[in-house]
């Protein structure tokens, strides 16, 4: 099948379109200056509706990692690295992704990471690979 | 202290099959009927009808019969019903009806969970997918955060969970797999599982990959099955034919967001729902004689025997290591029907079913000797409920 993709809202179209910019975009609050993700109109730690997207440096480091092995279609053929990369900018920060440009045996947690944007229609997926 | 909500006086299920002929309503009505029998009742005695997740007028074969179609079908004049996927886990229904008593709205609530992902993995083998969740584009709150990265099943997710779990506390391979061999060891004395062929260590670590470092054999058996439980108002349940058994407290909380990967990979909701747990009881665990914990996949049961305080944060893999812990004649015996990893996914109810089945001492071949006090724990991710269980 074809790669499924976000239906876009106004909360999530900074971080599924910034890539176009090659900018990621994360929801910053600016009540307590905490970074929070998924993109919501509210920040989870002090509800504070003073919120928005900013671009973030895009590096981070591998959290966890997991090798696909199941063809679950077609396309999906070979093995393919699923990841959770936390970004620089604060302990915690982190979403789910791709590790690209690899041998995926060659993928590690703590593995140094930058983001690289997979193009899409009109999303730009924000994937990673090693930074040397 | 003890809150003492509410208490099982029946239990039924329908057969469990790989796929069954049965239709899901026939299945779940098996079950149903078996339930109210063994507590002592019929149709006219229930007022309340619980289910999780409940049908959502979908028909999925995750949950293809509801608590409106079958009160209905059963013709129960309920006093109250409901259902729904946001709760706390596959186990959420019994808590619900155990408030649902307690607040005093029902007497005698019928609890139930049908599946058949088998009979229609026979027609589309991907069913079950993530992408599939939605139709067109992802608009889900949380889905669409996952399935452009092609992280198709949940599977995805939890081996993630398992890989960051090797990383900090040294869990192997060799560790984990120790949970499906055994279960399949306690599978081989329960003439309804799936698979009761005996495996070893071996069998496990040669068993296909299917998501770094989770193999096959960590995966749970799908099927077609129907469990029914009774839950029943304290008072009642003691003029009923079966020693009640209490549920004695609840755990049900989650302090992260709910979200597969903002939750701590480690612990998921488990240690947020053990301290609850334990929190409402003067019991311990050392007083529990079985544990039936989720096992959709092998690592989720290593995480919850840590999270309810079975053993220390990271020391599940040396707990489980050699199995003779988790044994029927180990201290913990662990999913002594096989769970659903060979027992069958019955997917929740499962668990509770097998639970009373010991604590009434209907077990056959697999029967444990201590038989009062037993765990059940349901959920992977951030999904998460437990019920501690005592026999008067």
């Amino acid at each position: 099948m074809q790669r499924k993709l976000p239906l876009l809202t106004p909360e999530n179209s900074a971080f599924w379109q910034g890539g176009a910019n090659g900018e990621l975009l994360i929801y910053r609050c600016a009540g307590c200056a905490r970074w929070f993700h998924p993109p919501a109109p509210v920040c989870p730690t002090c509800n504070s509706t003073d919120v928005g997207p900013e671009p973030v440096s895009g590096r981070g480091s591998v959290y966890s990692f997991t090798v696909n092995h199941q063809a679950w279609t077609p396309d999906l053929a070979d093995p393919y690295v699923v990841a959770i990369v936390e970004l620089d900018e604060q302990p915690g920060l982190r979403f789910l992704t791709n590790i690209v440009g690899s041998p995926p045996d060659a993928v590690t947690i703590g593995m140094r990471v930058r983001v690289t944007f997979l193009h899409c229609e009109d999303v730009w997926l924000p994937q990673f690979e090693q930074d040397a | 202290m003890t809150r003492q909500f509410a208490a099982i006086t029946g239990i039924g299920q329908s057969e469990v099959a790989r796929p069954s002929s049965r239709s899901a309503m026939q299945l779940t009505v098996d079950a149903a009927l078996e339930a109210m029998r063994d507590a002592g009742l019929t149709s006219r005695d229930i007022d309340g009808v619980a289910c999780w997740p409940g049908d959502n007028d979908n028909g999925s074969p995750f949950s293809p019969v509801g608590p409106l179609a079958l009160k209905s079908v059963l013709g129960i004049e309920t006093n109250w019903y409901g259902g729904g996927y946001e709760a706390p886990g596959p186990l959420a229904a019994v808590i619900n009806a155990a408030i649902a008593v307690k607040a005093g709205l029902c007497r005698h609530v019928l609890v139930f969970r049908t599946i058949t992902e088998s009979s229609a993995r026979q027609v589309d083998r991907n069913v079950s997918s993530l992408a599939n969740k939605t139709q067109g584009r992802d608009g889900s709150y949380f889905w669409q955060w996952y399935t452009p990265f092609n992280a198709r099943s949940a599977i995805n997710m939890i081996a993630m969970y398992a890989q960051r779990h090797f990383h900090e506390f040294g869990t192997t391979s060799e560790q984990l797999g120790w949970i499906p061999v055994t279960l399949r060891a306690h599978a081989a004395l329960n003439p309804n599982a799936i698979y009761r062929k005996p495996i070893t260590i071996e069998d496990y670590l040669a068993s296909r990959m299917i998501s770094t470092p989770l193999r096959l054999l960590d995966c749970d058996v799908h099927c077609d099955a129907s469990t029914a439980i009774i839950v029943s108002a304290l008072d009642a349940a003691r003029d009923l034919p079966n020693p009640p058994i209490r549920i004695e407290a609840v755990g049900s909380a989650l302090s992260k967001p709910w979200s597969w990967d903002q939750i701590s990979l480690t612990e998921m909701a488990t240690a947020d729902v053990g301290r609850m747990l334990w929190s409402r009881t003067d019991y311990r665990p050392s007083d529990v004689d079985t544990a039936q914990l989720y096992d959709g996949f092998s690592i989720l049961t290593l995480m919850w025997l840590e999270g309810l305080g079975f053993c220390s944060v990271g020391e599940g893999g040396a707990f489980v290591d050699g199995g003779t812990r988790i044994g029927l004649g180990g201290a913990l015996p662990l999913n002594t029907n096989g769970g659903q990893l060979s027992g069958g996914r019955t997917h929740g109810l499962g668990y509770v079913h097998e639970a009373c089945t010991q604590l009434w001492g209907r077990a056959g071949e697999r029967q444990i000797r201590q038989n009062r006090v037993a765990a059940c724990a349901g959920g992977g991710g951030p999904l998460g409920g437990a019920l501690l269980l005592v026999k008067e």
